[in-house]
């Protein structure tokens, strides 16, 4: 991994970071990917992962649910008419 | 003059039926405490302002002859669990404003009975830590040497029962966040089997791990806290029923992987604590046995794969756009990197980035679908050995609570986890009990023991650690 690298996966996960920080997470990467690395060694001939999934739908009933509109529109940090106002995507 | 020190749930919960004390002088015995303590120990964030007003309701209640198990019972609640119309900030600067528009399950449950809330509780931010280091708003001390961390992620909580700011609390547990700063604070922690306790407005870390978990002085009133908590959820659709597992018949018998125990970086005292706490077991009639499991070693790696993973998936919804922090930029993208680096501490990026890197093209493969299956491989290990033994006991931590700022290195912390990751990636339940003191330097610290049982047996950890908890 190099600084590159950091830079990268910073881009991805939309986070800026400052030139110190990125020396930084790429020192802390490698010893922390250094670690989980020996996962590696885990034998893995023919296992079947059993994920143990069930289905949990349950009937499209509508109901009451709980919540306070006032403190969801309220908490946006820009509205506009009690709507969400986003930057332009396009 | 209430004495804190000696109550516990079920006293208090005596003599408020009694009438030896109101519900309200109780909370404001609790208030008096945090306000003595709390601004050293920073176990809370944010104490309620109407907590006589909720104490005097539960009084109103406990008048007409109503008496609930947490009825009038003050409590502490980690920050990273909603209470509608409060602030829950997940020790973070992303969320420092934000106001819950809805309860969670756990809450709803507990308001039924009446409970008290003080306060939100101080965490490593969004719950990833060891020793509530990284929380946005300052660490929280142990109240058995200051100069020490609480352990963490749910530091605060454990803090506010140990120091006598709360009769109980609610936690979150990832890694072992309940049990391991229990343990360092000499108190007791329990995460539930996956899906027993309802997540339903928990702020998510890892989504295959994150249990909600009960604090308490002990295996008693541990378990009243989690007997009121636990249930089935339409809201949460990871939720068990009673009928999901079998109930195990014990056998007493407990099983150690005493490999482990005795590995490297294990300290000396925790290693002698251990092996005296299995002896005074075995006084009590219980058999100690030697087990081995292949992949036991692995659960560390494991963990730090897949909790990152997930943790930079549920934590992507943070990006300004809905609510929280909201950094402006020249278009949105730039709003995007402002906010997520400002808002996000160094613990939290460092996660999020090393999520990204194990869930990306070309790196996918050998980091979380190897640890994937790895982590069925250790699920059936676990199902075969408790075919022999009812319980598996372990050292909470590999060590005592360690100095603040001692550990710069997130390796070295996350090394700590050790023994706890293992019950969340097999998703089953798991105590921390106290099992005595070591002394370090004039102080006495606290040691734990923890006990994981097999899917839904909860039951067999109070029986064994509240054993243990009694010797």
């Amino acid at each position: 991994m190099d600084i590159k690298d950091v830079e990268n996966l910073a881009a991805l996960s939309r986070i800026e970071l400052g030139e110190d920080e990125k020396r930084e997470i790429l020192s802390d990467m490698d010893s922390i990917l250094g670690y989980v690395k020996q996962i590696e060694a885990v034998e893995v001939d023919d296992v079947k992962t059993d994920y143990g999934m069930v289905n949990v739908w349950r009937e499209d009933k509508i109901e009451p649910c709980e919540f306070s509109q006032d403190l969801i529109t309220g908490q946006f940090p820009s509205a506009q008419d009690n709507f969400l106002k986003v930057k332009k995507i396009l | 003059m209430i004495d804190l020190n000696n109550l516990t749930i079920v006293s208090a919960r005596a003599k408020l039926d009694a009438k030896e004390f109101s519900a309200v002088e109780l909370a404001q015995a609790y208030l008096d405490e945090i306000k003595k303590k709390n601004g050293e120990l920073n176990a809370y964030l944010e104490i309620y302002d109407d907590v006589l007003e909720q104490a005097k309701l539960a009084d109103d209640r406990i008048s007409k002859g109503e008496s609930l198990p947490l009825l009038g019972v003050p409590l502490a609640i980690k920050d990273v669990i909603l209470i509608k119309g409060r602030k829950v900030s997940a020790a973070s600067k992303i969320l420092e404003n934000y106001v819950a528009p809805y309860d969670a399950t756990v809450i709803t449950k507990l308001k039924k009975q009446g409970a008290v809330f003080l306060g939100r509780t101080n965490t490593d931010e969004f719950a990833m830590g060891g020793s509530t280091e990284n929380s946005a708003y300052g660490v929280t001390k142990n109240p058995h040497d200051t100069k020490r961390v609480a352990g963490g992620s749910s530091g605060g909580s454990v803090v506010a029962v140990a120091a006598n700011l709360a009769l109980g609390a609610l936690g979150s547990d990832t890694g072992g966040s309940v049990r391991e700063p229990a343990s360092f604070c000499g108190i007791v922690g329990m995460k539930p089997t996956y899906g027993r306790v309802s997540r339903y407005g928990l702020i998510a870390m890892g989504s295959s791990l994150d249990c909600i978990g009960p604090v308490a002085k002990n295996a008693e009133d541990t378990q009243i806290i989690y007997d009121a908590i636990c249930g089935q959820d339409v809201l949460d659709g990871t939720t068990i029923n009673d009928q999901t597992y079998l109930k195990p018949i014990l056998k007493k018998v407990i099983g150690v992987p005493w490999d482990l125990v005795n590995g490297k970086g294990v300290d000396i005292k925790v290693k002698e604590n251990f092996k005296q706490s299995m002896e005074n077991l075995e006084k009590l009639g219980f058999a100690v046995k030697d087990i081995s499991l292949k992949n036991l070693d692995m659960a560390l790696a494991i963990y730090y794969i897949i909790m990152p993973a997930e943790a930079s998936t549920n934590l992507s919804r943070f990006d300004g756009v809905r609510y929280g922090m909201h950094k402006d930029g020249k278009n949105l993208l730039e709003d995007y990197l402002l906010t997520k680096g400002a808002g996000f501490g160094k613990e939290v990026r460092r996660r999020i980035l090393l999520g990204t890197y194990v869930l990306s093209a070309g790196y996918y493969d050998a980091y979380y679908g190897k640890a994937v299956i790895a982590r069925d491989l250790l699920k059936k290990e676990f199902a075969r050995v408790f075919n022999e033994i009812d319980v598996i006991a372990t050292p909470t931590a590999p060590f005592v609570a360690w100095k603040i700022g001692e550990k710069s290195d997130p390796l070295s912390v996350y090394l700590a986890d050790i023994f706890t990751v293992t019950a969340n990636i097999v998703g089953v339940p798991a105590i921390s009990v106290p099992s005595g003191f070591t002394e370090v330097e004039g102080k006495k610290l606290p040691l734990g023991v923890q006990f994981m049982a097999p899917h839904g047996a909860e039951d067999a950890l109070f029986e064994v650690g509240g054993k243990l908890n009694m010797v």
